[in-house]
């Protein structure tokens, strides 16, 4: 049964330096106030996985939270690089970073594996794509009833996943709503995983066949409003176009990231 | 009388002239995002639009920012988790056309989004695959639209990210389940598609106002053309006017968030 907790002892008590992280959301409901309590807590060497990197690993990786990056799109989207995520590639700041990369078939698939139990995905994929030549997680396997060859990547089991989502009852289950991306899936394979939510609620009010994760398998529920900003939430508020456009100015620049991380992370409180 | 119009209006009319109406296409963010959906406000009304972020048959009424803004889930028919789109929606068999947009394309119209120079020292790191690989090569068939540079058109990418015809025109050989691969490539000065045999890009038609020598240089190989070369047919006054109400709509929108 999933335990309220605060964001603060979530967080303390399921990420462990050094444990692999999967904070998923695509696009939608990332858990940007998770993915700040994070940084304040000054988790270190995690192995972060998520198909869109997108500014909230750029945050993390720029604050020196990441050894490895798992993903299969790195940029900002509709605007350009993840200039963090870049330095730390490029000139190893605030350290040296590994990456592995994927497509997001391969990504999405593993996911699904993860929560399915299997050890692997399968799947027509990386045709002629040299990403393969790169990361020696992509296999290709020779189908045992046609001989078809098919692309095989390991499943995602993260030690702990988190993610955003509009509402939990008071027993705990959750309710997704929109672009639902892999976050149930991304809950199901991981040993742990964190929900925050936008708010308790009685009474889910869930049509026979939303997204419900329930309760009893999820580790930690924790409110955090608006916890998917400058992401939206569906229902809620809207994505702050205007914010993914200016991180660029503040990304590009160390010294503009780490004012920026002083007072929007570090100084603020739980929730920012 | 001529109207007046802008090299980049001129590639995403073009572009939004290759969807015919009733096609099921597999949308990439950008540009091929801005022609998909002046396809469906102008020619191609039923046409089906799918984005990666598992929103299916969208219509969004301003163009996103991101593969997953709020304005394509709304707009959408139904939305499906992302395993369930890269599975039985794209790999399932059911997209006619993967439109795609590119930092690096070569002769045989393979492209690269991966970086710029060497894998473990690069010179410039790009976002990443996402969606392409399997689109590419999951879908019916691929067009893929961006602006000419001899920076863009390169004789061969740095990194093949995603498949056109391999680096020998011959990577969609003997395999089986595997869609035609790229058909056209629309960029602001011309049309190209790939030779039936050799697989390398010819321009099949040239903009108004463009010459061969424009194409010839920004682009970084021999580039040759078909003997039938065509003047792609201007837009018309409808398209452009539809084309920047939704880009002052669009733009107005995300001033606004």
């Amino acid at each position: 049964m999933a335990e309220f907790l605060s964001l603060h002892d979530a967080v303390a008590r399921y990420v462990q330096d050094g444990a692999t992280v999967a904070m998923e959301g695509f696009t939608h409901l990332i858990p940007f106030a998770a993915g700040h309590e994070v940084i304040r807590q000054k988790k270190r060497d995690l192995t972060l996985i998520r198909m869109t990197p997108d500014i909230i690993y750029d945050q993390m990786i720029g604050a020196g939270c990441a050894k490895k990056v798992i993903f299969s799109w790195g940029g900002n989207p509709g605007v350009g690089s993840l200039h963090r995520l870049r330095d730390a590639v490029e000139k190893g700041w605030p350290r040296k970073i590994e990456i592995l990369e994927h497509s997001h078939a391969a990504m999405a698939c593993a996911f699904e594996a993860g929560a399915a139990g299997l050890p692997l995905a399968v799947f027509r994929g990386y045709i002629g794509s040299e990403l393969p030549s790169v990361n020696d997680q992509i296999k290709f396997i020779e189908c045992p009833f046609t001989g078809e060859r098919l692309a095989a990547v390991p499943s995602v089991r993260p030690d702990v996943s988190i993610i955003h989502a509009q509402r939990a009852d008071r027993q705990g289950n959750v309710l997704v709503e929109g672009i639902v991306g892999v976050q149930k899936e991304a809950v199901l394979a991981a040993k742990h995983s964190i929900v925050t939510v936008e708010e308790i609620v009685d009474d889910l009010n869930a049509h026979p066949n939303a997204c419900v994760i329930p309760g009893w398998a999820i580790s930690a529920i924790a409110v955090a409003e608006k916890g998917a900003l400058p992401s939206y939430t569906h229902g809620y508020y809207g994505r702050s176009n205007r914010f993914y456009k200016e991180w660029d100015a503040i990304a590009r620049d160390r010294d503009s990231f780490t004012q920026w991380l002083d007072d929007n992370v570090y100084s603020a409180g739980e929730n920012s | 009388m001529s109207l007046e119009y802008t090299s980049s209006e001129m590639m995403s009319v073009t572009a939004a002239r290759a969807l015919e109406n009733g096609m099921t296409c597999f949308v990439g963010i950008g540009l091929p995002s801005e022609a998909a959906n002046l396809a469906r406000l102008t020619h191609a009304p039923d046409v089906v639009l799918i984005y990666e972020s598992g929103t299916l048959q969208t219509k969004p009424d301003i163009l996103p920012l991101s593969i997953g803004d709020g304005e394509l889930c709304e707009s959408a028919l139904t939305t499906v988790a992302v395993p369930e789109m890269f599975r039985y929606w794209l790999q399932g068999g059911k997209v006619d056309v993967g439109f795609l947009g590119t930092a690096q394309i070569d002769r045989f119209a393979n492209l690269n989004t991966t970086l710029i120079g060497d894998y473990k020292a690069p010179k410039v790191r790009l976002p990443g695959g996402g969606g392409a690989p399997e689109i590419a090569t999951n879908a019916g068939e691929v067009f893929i639209t961006l602006k000419h540079s001899k920076r863009a058109f390169v004789k061969d990418v740095d990194f093949v990210t995603t498949l056109g015809f391999g680096r020998d025109g011959k990577g969609r050989d003997n395999v089986p389940n595997i869609g035609k691969g790229p058909t056209r490539v629309i960029t602001d000065l011309c049309v190209m598609k790939p030779d039936p045999d050799s697989k390398e890009l010819v321009v099949v038609s040239l903009h108004p106002g463009v010459s061969r020598e424009d194409v010839i240089d920004a682009t970084g190989w021999e580039i040759r053309f078909t003997e039938q070369l065509e003047s792609t047919p201007e837009p018309s006054e409808n398209e452009l006017t539809i084309l920047r109400e939704l880009k002052a709509r669009t733009e107005r929108a995300h001033a606004d968030a």
